[in-house]
């Protein structure tokens, strides 16, 4: 079926609205008809993940845009960047690269985007609102705005993100439309204690599992807790939209189209029911590590999905702890880096807590990502996160062993200087 | 042997080349090496092989939204599969592709098969993809 076009999208395919936005609606049309969609709909703001990698075609395509003209249509914000753009010096970033990344940098801001270089665009500014039609990259964000939030989003790949911020527009089809947002499997957990699911090691665990067994269904989950965490369930989506391509899932009196099992199935029936015990979670958790108990340990990292203020304070409550255990001598003896955003991080400082991480070893990065940015040298050799997401890509990405654990059992690693998990989750 | 398959030109163009045929989906972010055209995503079954001028055939893509920016950089700098088959629509494979012809008027073809023809494609074929989506498959000697 040949798509439909309003003349609005005609006007600015011919030129009317600038050649930038010429380039961005031949992209989105080309997109749209190779996705199978009969028309294009209207979004209300978007989120680019074509920011962050960087490559020569993606900062060639971000200049080709802005030197065009393109200017965003709608609210932007931007995911986190390749550069942490105050303190890359600081993390032995070269020079060349950076100023690469700074040129992608000025190439978005330049199209209007707002500048909140975060992966956790959810827990900063412009929250998208229930119900709401948006246009979103990173696969951990569309996953957490479509779930926990209840705004409706496909995953869009650089760079449909910018184009959809600078036409307004996207493929009416995927998970914006309400039939597409139906369950079509039951995940039940079976045979957990309350405090299993207290455990932070369990969300991502849970999450590394959910991925493969979803394939590309929704899942509809039923057993965690009412009072799960914004932080949790961002474990949760960020780790299932790595081992998987999850970018909606229910959660049974948890997320909001899901108040009942019927609801977050529209009533029908499931395709398949799967009972999830705690071997299985034992399992994932294990399948997250490649270094084994007790390896000299060279680096910890946190942050993926970028460190909220919430997690900032359980971090710090974990160093002051560390602090009073003898054997642990109060210092991490490897490197320690936490990445965040400038909104979270500034939320910190006012409560003091930086320092208090400052004291224990840690080093604070912003707006970037250790996947995107080169601050782990060759000689780091193991790793020790309690990121799914971190833990999935960190093998491939970075070319080093991991350990996958609890944030208590990061802090404790870090202090004795190799792998020390207690048993997980 | 040869036989020839119909499939939907999600982005259409004409290659061909030595089929690769993954199982398992694989996020080109995270799992392919740009400069080197290798599978580096170390659980993935062809982790260590190169795509470079292989028709690579596998379900679909999964994970990053990045992914198109890696087969979009892929292309810019000369290692990416000379064709793609997928058993259904990856949108985020299909952008780069397209992101790629508008930038460098150069691109991959991709087609997706219906899943009994996808699941008939053995790793060694040698594969010819047509703009209009056919896909010759010639098979080795003794397969």
């Amino acid at each position: 079926m040949p798509l439909r076009l309003s003349d609005t999208d005609r006007k600015m395919l011919g030129g009317g609205h600038g050649e930038g936005a010429s380039l961005a609606m031949r992209i989105m049309v080309r997109w749209a008809q190779a996705c199978g969609a009969d028309e294009l709909m209207d979004v209300a703001q978007a989120h680019i993940d074509g920011c962050g990698l960087l490559s020569e075609a993606g900062l060639e395509f971000a200049e080709t845009l802005a030197g065009r003209g393109a200017k965003v249509a709608i609210p932007t914000t931007l995911n986190m960047g390749p550069l942490d753009l105050r303190n890359w010096r600081d993390f032995g970033v070269p020079e060349d690269f950076a100023a690469m990344a700074i040129r992608q940098a000025e190439a978005y801001t330049r199209m209007g985007c707002i500048p909140t270089w975060t992966c956790a665009p959810y827990q900063g500014y412009l929250t998208p609102r229930f119900g709401r039609q948006i246009a979103w990259g990173e696969s951990n964000a569309v996953a957490y705005a479509n779930s926990v939030l209840g705004a409706r989003t496909n995953m869009y790949g650089d760079y449909s993100d910018i184009c959809a911020a600078v036409t307004g527009r996207v493929p009416r089809q995927g998970l914006h439309l309400t039939r597409n947002r139906k369950g079509q499997i039951l995940i039940r957990l079976a045979g957990f204690d309350p405090a299993d699911l207290g455990d932070d090691a369990f969300w991502p665990a849970f999450g590394h599992l959910l991925g493969p067994l979803a394939g590309d269904r929704v899942p509809v989950i039923e057993g965690l807790p009412a009072d799960a965490t914004d932080d949790q369930l961002k474990a949760l989506c960020a780790a299932a939209a790595s081992s998987g391509a999850v970018a909606l899932l229910h959660a049974v009196g948890v997320t909001p189209e899901a108040a009942t099992l019927s609801e977050a199935l529209q009533g029908e029936e499931p395709a398949e029911t799967f009972d999830i015990r705690p071997a299985d979670l034992e399992a994932a958790a294990r399948d997250l590590s490649t270094a084994e108990e007790g390896a000299p340990l060279d680096l910890v990292l946190a942050g993926c999905p970028h460190f909220s203020f919430a997690e900032f304070r359980k971090l710090a409550d974990l160093v002051r702890a560390a602090g009073h255990t003898a054997r642990m001598g109060g210092k991490s003896r490897v490197a320690f880096i936490v990445i965040t955003s400038t909104q979270s991080h500034a939320l910190a400082l006012r409560a003091g807590l930086p320092h208090v991480l400052t004291d224990f070893g840690v080093r604070i990065t912003l707006d970037t990502c250790m996947f995107h940015t080169p601050m782990v040298g060759p000689d780091t050799k193991v790793v020790m996160t309690n990121s799914g997401k971190c833990a999935y890509y960190a093998p491939g990405e970075l070319g080093v062993k991991v350990a996958f654990g609890s944030l208590a059992d990061c802090v404790r690693s870090a202090a004795l200087g190799r792998v020390c998990r207690r048993a997980h989750p | 042997m040869t036989r020839r398959l119909t499939g939907n030109p999600v982005v259409p163009g004409a290659a061909e080349g030595v089929a690769l045929v993954a199982a398992e989906p694989l996020s080109f972010w995270g799992g392919l090496n740009t400069a080197t055209g290798e599978i580096v995503d170390r659980r993935h079954e062809l982790s260590g092989r190169i795509v470079t001028g292989r028709v690579f055939v596998l379900p679909r893509g999964k994970g990053s939204s990045t992914a198109s920016a890696c087969l979009l950089e892929s292309i810019r700098a000369g290692t990416a599969p000379a064709a793609i088959i997928t058993s259904r629509i990856d949108p985020v494979l299909a952008l780069g592709a397209i992101v790629a012809d508008e930038l460098y008027g150069r691109s991959v073809p991709i087609v997706v098969l219906p899943e009994e023809a996808f699941r008939s494609i053995q790793d060694g074929d040698r594969l010819t993809v047509e703009p209009d989506g056919a896909v010759t498959v010639d098979s080795p000697d003794g397969a």
